[in-house]
């Protein structure tokens, strides 16, 4: 069972690193999640908790996993864009968990990006 | 929307974008009953009657407001699919309340779906407001209130931090099954 001292062993175990992510915070990546109705409706949120669960697992501190409302592009829900600093940004459509995790993988840590599931090849 | 969680998901959005500081949500199976209740309270800015009028009619009201549109009236179709409603009391400047009514074993129910996990999208995603939970089965009840975790976690305090993520999502699931234990 998880219970609220577990709670108080990561927050001290977080401390340090906490301290070192403030301090880089132009450096870090950010992946924005489309959570709009349509976002929802299309699936975002277990996307969503594939960020999530995949950057916890692979311990990436300067990687940063962010909600935003409708990109405008309803049709291609759910979205992902993911903002490398010193990178143009890319846009993800119609994701699942499996290409969260995948994206995670090939684009957030080696630094290529996952060209089929970009708007740009999709919409072609 | 496949599951009643999405849709609340969605319709404590638009509690968090009219400034809610606080959002109770409350899911209470009332099994014996046979009914399923969902209340979603919060101390956003409210509307006036004027909207809270049409506020349920997706095509009145998407293009006036966006942070409305389609969210309500795709949860109170699901309600009355269900044997149930939705009805909604808000007053300007004290806050809004959303109830959804089921018939707990309708056919067309659609399942609750994954609640530990839309607590912590919206936990996650919305550091300033803090979120009563509220999870009723019968007579039991589980409650996470993010203010107590707050105190715990301190100045430190990040929700979004995939460690305490991934611990608030448990936490929540493994209440919510201790709930259903015999």
């Amino acid at each position: 069972m998880k219970s609220l001292a577990e709670l108080e062993e990561i927050r001290n175990r977080m401390r340090n690193q906490v301290n070192l992510r403030k301090e880089d915070e132009s450096s870090a990546t950010r992946i924005v999640v489309g959570m709009a109705t349509c976002g929802i409706a299309a699936g975002a949120r277990p996307v969503l908790n594939a960020l999530v669960e995949e950057v916890g697992k692979r311990g990436l501190a300067d990687v940063a996993v962010t909600q935003t409302g409708c990109i405008g592009m309803c049709r291609l829900e759910p979205i992902v864009e993911v903002m490398v600093p010193g990178q143009e940004k890319v846009t993800y459509v119609k994701m699942t968990a499996e290409k969260a995790q995948r994206v995670v993988a090939e684009h957030i840590v080696n630094g290529n990006v996952v060209t089929e599931y970009t708007i740009g090849a999709v919409e072609q | 929307m496949q599951e009643i969680s999405l849709h609340i998901l969605d319709i404590v959005n638009n509690s968090v974008k009219a400034g809610a500081t606080l959002v109770e949500i409350t899911v209470c199976e009332a099994i014996s009953e046979n009914r399923l209740r969902i209340e979603i309270d919060d101390d956003g800015c409210g509307m006036d009657e004027e909207f809270l009028s049409h506020v349920l009619d997706p095509f009145q009201t998407t293009r006036t407001t966006r942070k409305v549109g389609m969210g309500l009236s795709l949860f109170q179709a699901a309600a009355q699919a269900a044997g149930g409603d939705l009805s909604i009391w808000s007053r300007k400047g004290v806050g809004t309340k959303v109830k959804a009514e089921f018939q707990y074993d309708h056919i067309d129910r659609q399942p609750l779906g994954d609640m530990a996990e839309t607590m912590t999208v919206l936990i996650s995603g919305n550091m300033l407001t803090d979120f009563v939970y509220c999870h009723k089965v019968d007579d039991r009840q589980f409650i996470l209130d993010t203010r107590e975790i707050k105190q715990i976690l301190g100045q430190d305090g990040d929700f979004s931090c995939p460690e305490i993520v991934l611990w608030l999502k448990e936490y929540i699931s493994e209440g919510i099954l201790e709930l259903k234990r015999e």
